[in-house]
């Protein structure tokens, strides 16, 4: 166990000297100010308003901004340590190959999702010095929906990186990946599958294992408790799930997809070469 | 000790070693040589465990892969090329440390030895020193610790002579308790550290020869070169070896370690046109060139 808190705890140190991680954290950072900044805080639509609403199209960007982040800068700086001899060196410690995994993943769990809390956070801050209400029970949750959504494209991100043998190659599935996944969120692509005489159950099946996707009906549920946005597949997800059976899902289903992709991940990087 | 029984590692179809057999023992000091793409580094990482691979590798008849932390708690690298670590000199050392269950300050007390200031850049990122202060870090953290395998590739390529002096006497405390494989393109740059040779070629050992061990790792020589007439190119070239030359700048007085003796020879032979004389004798660590000269 120390020697997974020192490899975390070293791989943090690593990013927050890295440029990406700079770059990542004024992303982040810079949202939330530019939100403040045009006023989203006092605007008002559906009924929502105040840091509610903030908060709301904070994580609509995150959803576009995070996985592709989270995804790029692990197989980039990982496959790229890995080109770069980092790992000849310090895999020639006498370190376990468990430690040293999962400390990593760990550590740039921590990594990637400080700045997207902290952003939130200070969202919160700036909102009780102007006296605003804080929504305590949206913030909770969506601190749980990123969390789980960050976890998920680490993971993804670390299988990728032990797969690939170069950072170009790395970089290049993780982008496919990732539109991939994209694409799977488009109505218009659902639409024609059905069109093409796909049954509606297996249209929204798809939805619902995308990661992506998940997420983003998860973050409709809150301001449209029956979906009404999603038309009729939302019949089919509340009939399997109901409200809160789908929001526990959506935490729980992908920090299971992060975890078996880290898993079996860990699983080749243990049974290949390791620089 | 070290244990290679018909060692093979392919990369995709290609056959990088081919049955490798070797065994080294406490107290050898091998000399791993060979051209580029030899085998070197890849013998080197299947012995770390780094790579997976045919045949059997052992130390202590323990499998590096399957015990990788009974095996490497023995083991101390030195790689070629530095990584690119971000981490702060101080974190780097603290890390090594605690994972080799060492005391930093045993770590930073090999460095300063070595002329490396840990204190000084502790808070420097590990990328940011320069080549010959890398070079000297990772080979405070490797000698820092208590290892019975020392593993180096060009450990003293970019150390100055004053510490390739030091490195040489850190190696002879640890000649009897320890096996060491110094691998190098040249043979001349290890030659005198070692007392058996490995050649590698396309993947096999070509030659295994045991060489005479009548260098003292620790010993020193006084020096003293004459030349017929005074030559910047050569000031500069016996600059760097810390050798003072004479107001005229025809005589040269310096130290130079034991070990690389070959080496410095090798250095003045670029220069044989211009040589009038070279004395070379040994001596101890207090007196100086000229006082061992006269002797």
């Amino acid at each position: 166990m120390k020697h997974l808190w020192l490899t975390a705890y070293a791989d943090i140190i690593e990013s927050l000297r890295a440029r990406w991680f700079m770059i990542y954290t004024l992303v982040f950072g810079g949202l939330v100010v530019v939100l403040f900044a045009y006023g989203l805080a006092e605007s008002r639509i559906m009924g929502f308003t105040g840091l509610s609403r903030l908060l709301l199209t904070y994580i609509q960007l995150s959803m576009a901004i995070l996985p592709v982040f989270v995804l790029i800068t692990t197989v980039r700086s990982v496959a790229g340590d890995r080109e770069a001899g980092v790992f000849e060196y310090l895999l020639s410690l006498p370190i376990s190959l468990a430690a040293w995994f999962w400390g990593k993943i760990f550590g740039r769990f921590l990594v990637v999702f400080a700045p997207v809390l902290l952003a939130m956070v200070g969202a919160v801050i700036w909102g009780t010095v102007k006296g605003v209400d804080v929504p305590w029970d949206l913030f909770v949750y969506y601190t749980g929906l990123l969390m789980a959504l960050a976890w998920c494209f680490l993971g993804i991100g670390m299988l990728i990186s032990t797969m690939a043998r170069s950072s170009d190659v790395a970089q290049g599935a993780a982008f496919v990946v990732w539109l991939t996944l994209l694409l799977f969120l488009d109505l218009i692509l659902l639409g024609i599958l059905i069109q093409e005489h796909l049954p509606a159950e297996t249209a929204v099946a798809i939805s619902l294992i995308n990661p992506m996707q998940v997420f983003r009906t998860a973050t409709m549920m809150l301001f449209d408790p029956q979906l009404v946005l999603l038309g009729p597949s939302a019949y089919v997800i509340l009939d399997t799930f109901g409200q809160s059976g789908y929001i526990l899902y959506a935490l729980f289903y992908p920090i299971f997809v992060g975890t078996a992709c880290a898993a079996t991940g860990f699983f080749i990087f243990k049974r290949s070469d390791l620089p | 000790m070290i244990q290679f029984q018909n060692v093979i590692k392919r990369f995709r179809r290609h056959e990088v070693l081919k049955g490798v057999n070797l065994t080294i023992d406490r107290g050898h000091r091998v000399a791993l040589v060979g051209s580029n793409g030899a085998g070197k580094t890849t013998l080197i990482r299947c012995l770390l465990g780094e790579y997976t691979c045919e045949g059997v590798v052992a130390v202590d008849n323990l499998v590096p892969r399957e015990h990788r932390r009974e095996v490497l708690s023995k083991v101390g690298f030195v790689p070629q090329l530095p990584p690119p670590l971000k981490m702060p000199v101080g974190q780097l050392i603290k890390f090594a440390a605690s994972v080799c269950d060492s005391n930093p300050q045993r770590m930073a007390d090999v460095a300063t030895r070595l002329g490396l200031d840990t204190e000084r850049f502790k808070n420097q990122p590990f990328v940011k020193l320069s080549g010959g202060q890398k070079q000297k870090l990772l080979i405070a953290i490797a000698l820092g610790r208590d290892s019975e395998l020392l593993v180096m590739d060009e450990p003293a390529a970019n150390l100055d002579p004053e510490a390739r002096h030091i490195f040489f006497g850190l190696l002879a405390e640890k000649k009897n308790e320890a096996a060491m494989i110094i691998s190098s393109h040249r043979l001349d740059e290890v030659a005198s550290l070692v007392n058996r040779v490995i050649e590698m070629d396309q993947g096999q050992v070509v030659l295994d020869d045991r060489v005479a061990d009548l260098v003292e790792l620790s010993s020193r020589l006084g020096c003293c070169v004459r030349l017929i007439r005074s030559e910047a190119p050569f000031a500069k070239a016996i600059g760097e070896w810390g050798f003072k030359g004479s107001d005229d700048g025809k005589e040269w007085r310096g130290y130079v370690a034991g070990p690389d003796r070959l080496r410095f020879l090798g250095v003045l032979s670029r220069y044989a046109a211009l040589l009038s004389s070279i004395d070379m004798s040994e001596a101890e660590e207090l007196r100086s060139p000229e006082a061992a000269l006269n002797d």
